[in-house]
């Protein structure tokens, strides 16, 4: 009896593993950012060019910085939601043009809405890697400190939101 | 044909990942355009593969470096051979980086800063990879003490005597008779 116990034992390990390894998503690469400053930038914003946005003019405030793109097929899929958040005004959210021409920029803009308090453009993907972006769309929220508390990578979704997202801002809301 | 068509790919939805019929359809295509392309250009192709920068000398230290590194859009593919976007501004990035005189290891912690160790095809040696190191010698003891006890087992159920003179009789006996 025993004989059989332990290859039976060893199977069910391996098994578990297994079905714990499946339900992994490789795509999902933690980011080292969590906890620390959000990377500095300044960059042009997309609809008046000659004016600049820079990260520290968002502290004092809980903002979300959505990296999206005109070309990114995604962001057609998180885009509703976005604006329906922007309209809510629970929380800001400032959009990363990310490797995008600026005239697909705000014509994708002027089509599909603008929940965008902000948007600045990063045409060469600069300020993309210093965020640690590897796809697009990505979503950082980002306390009042400028600290980067959550990294949403692939498109924002309602049970994202729900569970994740708004009760953390919230939660970075009632702190100092 | 744009390089962007061939090449797009920054996109969740990229050329390497099979998220979705649709994605899986459309870079079959992609792919089978691309082996078109390899196939008709061939040896256009190799000279492309040339290197681009200025010089060869940080072309050459870029490629060494960046075939040690992941590229996090195909997963499976080092920063050097990725024909992603993704690797393609990462390459720009540690070209420049070894221009401004930056060393391996400086490049190799920017990078690790912003992506993690996931960049790192070889994993660092720390307290939470120790399995990772380890675990593969530790099922080789494991199966070589397995192997040694299995071994001694059967060693002795053969030295013990299979039959007792008297067991041995009676089945003779009992062959005899099957003959008779």
């Amino acid at each position: 009896m025993t004989r059989f116990l332990l290859p039976l034992g060893i199977f069910v390990v391996l098994v578990g593993f297994l079905l714990v390894g499946l339900n992994l998503n490789p795509r999902q690469v933690p980011s080292p950012l969590i906890g620390k400053p959000a990377p500095e930038f300044q960059l042009q914003q997309l609809h008046q060019a000659e004016q600049t946005l820079t990260s520290k003019d968002n502290l004092g405030k809980v903002w979300l910085l959505n990296v999206w793109a005109s070309w990114c097929v995604s962001c057609r899929e998180e885009h509703p939601l976005l604006v329906e958040l922007a309209k809510s005004g629970i929380v800001p959210v400032y959009g990363l043009n990310y490797k995008d021409q600026r005239d697909d920029a705000l014509r994708w803009l002027k089509q599909f809405g603008d929940p965008y308090t902000v948007s600045i453009v990063d045409p060469e993907g600069r300020t993309g890697i210093d965020y640690g972006v590897y796809g697009v769309p990505e979503t950082y929220v980002i306390d009042k400190n400028g600290i980067i508390r959550y990294k949403q990578i692939g498109p924002v979704t309602v049970e994202a939101l729900q569970t994740k997202i708004l009760p953390l801002v919230k939660e970075l809301e009632l702190q100092g | 044909m744009s390089p962007t068509l061939l090449f797009p790919s920054l996109d969740i939805s990229g050329a390497c990942n099979g998220w979705g019929i649709r994605h899986a359809f459309f870079s079959a295509i992609r792919f089978t355009f691309l082996l078109a392309l390899i196939l008709a250009l061939a040896p256009a192709w190799a000279k492309e593969a040339a290197p681009v920068a200025e010089d060869p000398e940080v072309e050459r230290r870029m490629i060494d470096l960046s075939e040690d590194l992941r590229c996090l859009v195909c997963q499976n593919e080092t920063i050097a051979a990725s024909r992603a976007d993704f690797a393609n501004d990462l390459r720009r990035e540690i070209r420049e980086q070894m221009q401004a005189n930056k060393s391996d290891k400086e490049i190799v912690d920017f990078l690790v800063a912003r992506y993690g160790d996931f960049v790192l095809y070889r994993p660092p040696f720390k307290s939470t990879t120790l399995l990772l190191w380890f675990g593969p010698f530790i099922l080789l003891l494991g199966g070589a003490i397995a192997l040694l006890v299995y071994l001694k087992q059967r060693r002795k159920q053969i030295q013990e005597p299979a039959l007792s003179d008297q067991e041995l009789k009676h089945a003779e006996d009992l062959l005899k008779e099957r003959k008779g």
